[in-house]
C-alpha cells in the first residue's frame, strides 16, 4: 500500500494502518534504541513507548519537515537517551560497553536466519573506519551534518559525499 | 535543476538521516514532489537504512498486539444518540433558534417603527417647506409694497406714555389699505388691546381702523388694514379689550402725521 496514504490514515488514528507502519519500522526503532542503551532487557519496553508516543502525537508529524521514518527514529533516539539519563539505567550499568552498531550487527545471532542478514554482517565487517563513524553518527546517533562535521573534523561537504558513498555500498549489497 | 547532480550530491542521504536544516528539508520536500526520480531515490535510501538499523535489534520479535490496547482511538468519543448529554445539546439548539427568532421579530418591529417615523417626519418637513414657500410669497409681497413709489410711508413716534415705542404705516391709496408695522410696540397687558386710529387734524376727528386682536400671536407684527379715510395722521392707543369708540388719549402710544 502507498506509504503516504498509510501515514495519512495513521494521523486519523486508523489502528490498522498503524499496524502496517509498526511492522515496517519496529525493528529499526528497536535497533536504534539497542545501539544507545545497549541493554536487551529494556529495548522492547522503550520501543513500545516510542510507538505509543508517536500515536499520541500523530498530528505533530508533517511531511514537509521530513520523512515519517526519520521522525520515528528521532523519537526513538530521544526516548533511548532519556532512558540513559534515568536512575534505573545508572543503577544497572553492568552491560555497558562501547560497541558501535557494527559490533552489535557483527555479533547478532538473530541475523543469520534473516533476509540479507549474512550480507549485512559481511558488509559491516568490511566497512572502513570513516563509513563506520559517518553512519554511526548520522543514522544511529542522529547528529546533524554540522555536528558530525565537528565531531569527525571533516568539512561539511565531505560529510555529505561520504554518507553518499557509504550508503551507496550498502545499497549495492542490499540491491536497493 | 540537474537532477542527477542533485541526487549525487548526497543531500538525500542526509535528508533521510534528519541531519539537514529546516530550510534544506523544505527544499528536498519540494524536489520530491516535483521529481519522481528524487522520490524513488529517497525511498531506496530509506529502505537501506531501515534494513541496516533493524539489524542492530538483537532480541526476539515483537507483536503489535502488545501495544494495540494502549492506543487511544477515536471510537470511545462516539456518544450514543439517547444519552442525556445529547438531549442537552438538542435543547441548546432550540433555545438558540428561539433567541434568534425573538431578535428577528424585535428587529423587524424596530424597522417598522423607524419607517413610520420617517414617513411622519417627511410629511412634517413637506409642511414646513410649504409654509416657508407661503412665508416667502408674503415677504415678497411686502417688499413689493415697500418699494412701490405710490405708497406713502408714515413713521409713528413714541409718545409720553411710552417714549421708546414706534411704528410705521405704509399707506397704499390705490387699494385703500395700510400696512402697519407694529414691531416697535410692547406686548399689551392682559385685558388690553391696541387700537389703530385714522386722524383728521383740523378739527381733530379720530376714526377707528380697528383693534390689533392678534398682536401677541402675530410673529412679524405686520397688519394689513383697510383705510378709505382721507387720513392726515395715524395713532395707536391702548384700549380695553374690544376697543373704544373714541381714543383714550392718555394711552396714546405712537402718533405720526402724513406728510403732504
Amino acid at each position: 500500500m502507498d506509504q503516504e496514504l498509510l501515514i495519512l490514515q495513521f494521523q486519523q488514528k486508523d489502528v490498522k494502518a498503524y499496524e502496517q507502519l509498526y511492522n515496517m519500522y519496529c525493528d529499526s526503532v528497536a535497533g536504534i534504541i539497542n545501539n544507545i542503551v545497549k541493554n536487551n532487557d529494556v529495548v522492547e519496553e522503550i520501543t513500545q513507548d516510542v510507538f505509543i508516543k508517536a500515536w499520541n502525537n500523530a498530528e505533530s508529524y508533517s511531511a514537509k519537515k521530513g520523512r515519517f521514518f526519520t521522525w520515528l527514529l528521532n523519537i526513538a533516539r530521544n526516548a533511548a537517551i532519556d532512558y540513559t539519563r534515568s536512575k534505573k539505567f545508572k543503577q544497572s550499568k553492568q552491560n555497558l560497553n562501547s560497541d558501535f552498531f557494527v559490533d552489535i550487527i557483527a555479533s547478532n545471532d538473530n541475523l543469520d536466519s534473516k533476509t540479507n542478514g549474512i550480507g549485512l554482517k559481511e558488509f559491516v565487517n568490511k566497512l572502513g573506519d570513516t563509513c563506520k563513524s559517518v553512519i554511526e553518527l548520522l543514522y544511529f546517533k542522529g547528529f546533524t551534518q554540522k555536528e558530525a562535521s565537528e565531531e569527525l573534523k571533516m568539512p561539511l561537504g565531505t560529510i555529505k559525499t561520504r554518507s553518499r558513498t557509504c550508503i551507496g555500498d550498502l545499497r549495492l549489497m542490499l540491491g536497493v | 535543476m540537474d537532477i542527477n547532480k542533485y541526487i549525487a550530491s548526497g543531500i538525500l542521504e542526509l535528508y533521510v538521516a534528519g541531519a539537514l536544516s529546516e530550510k534544506e528539508n523544505q527544499e528536498v520536500f519540494e524536489a520530491i514532489q516535483k521529481y519522481p526520480e528524487v522520490k524513488k531515490e529517497v525511498e531506496a535510501i530509506e529502505n537501506a537504512i531501515m534494513q541496516l538499523t533493524a539489524a542492530a535489534k538483537t532480541d526476539a520479535p515483537y507483536s503489535f498486539q502488545d501495544i494495540k490496547s494502549q492506543l487511544k482511538t477515536k471510537t470511545p468519543k462516539v456518544i450514543p444518540i439517547n444519552k442525556p448529554r445529547n438531549n442537552w445539546t438538542q435543547y441548546m439548539g432550540w433555545v438558540a433558534s428561539l433567541v434568534l427568532a425573538t431578535c428577528l421579530i424585535y428587529t423587524i418591529n424596530q424597522k417598522n417603527t423607524l419607517e413610520d417615523k420617517i414617513v411622519k417626519e417627511r410629511i412634517q418637513l413637506e409642511g414646513m417647506i410649504n409654509d416657508s414657500y407661503d412665508n416667502l410669497a408674503k415677504a415678497e409681497k411686502l417688499i413689493e409694497v415697500f418699494r412701490d413709489k405710490d405708497i406713502i410711508s408714515v413713521p409713528l413716534a413714541g409718545q409720553q406714555v411710552s417714549p421708546t415705542s414706534y411704528a410705521k404705516v405704509y399707506w397704499d391709496k390705490k387699494t385703500n389699505s395700510i400696512y402697519l408695522d407694529a414691531k416697535g410696540l410692547p406686548e399689551p397687558p392682559k385685558g388690553k388691546v391696541y387700537q389703530v386710529w385714522s386722524l383728521k387734524l383740523d378739527p381733530l376727528t379720530p376714526t377707528s381702523l380697528g383693534t390689533l386682536d392678534t398682536f401677541t400671536a402675530d410673529t412679524n407684527k405686520i397688519f394689513t388694514i383697510s383705510n378709505a379715510n382721507e387720513s392726515e395722521a395715524f395713532g395707536i392707543t391702548l384700549e380695553p379689550a374690544g376697543g373704544s369708540k373714541s381714543p383714550t388719549l392718555e394711552q396714546l402710544y405712537t402718533l405720526g402725521a402724513v406728510s403732504s
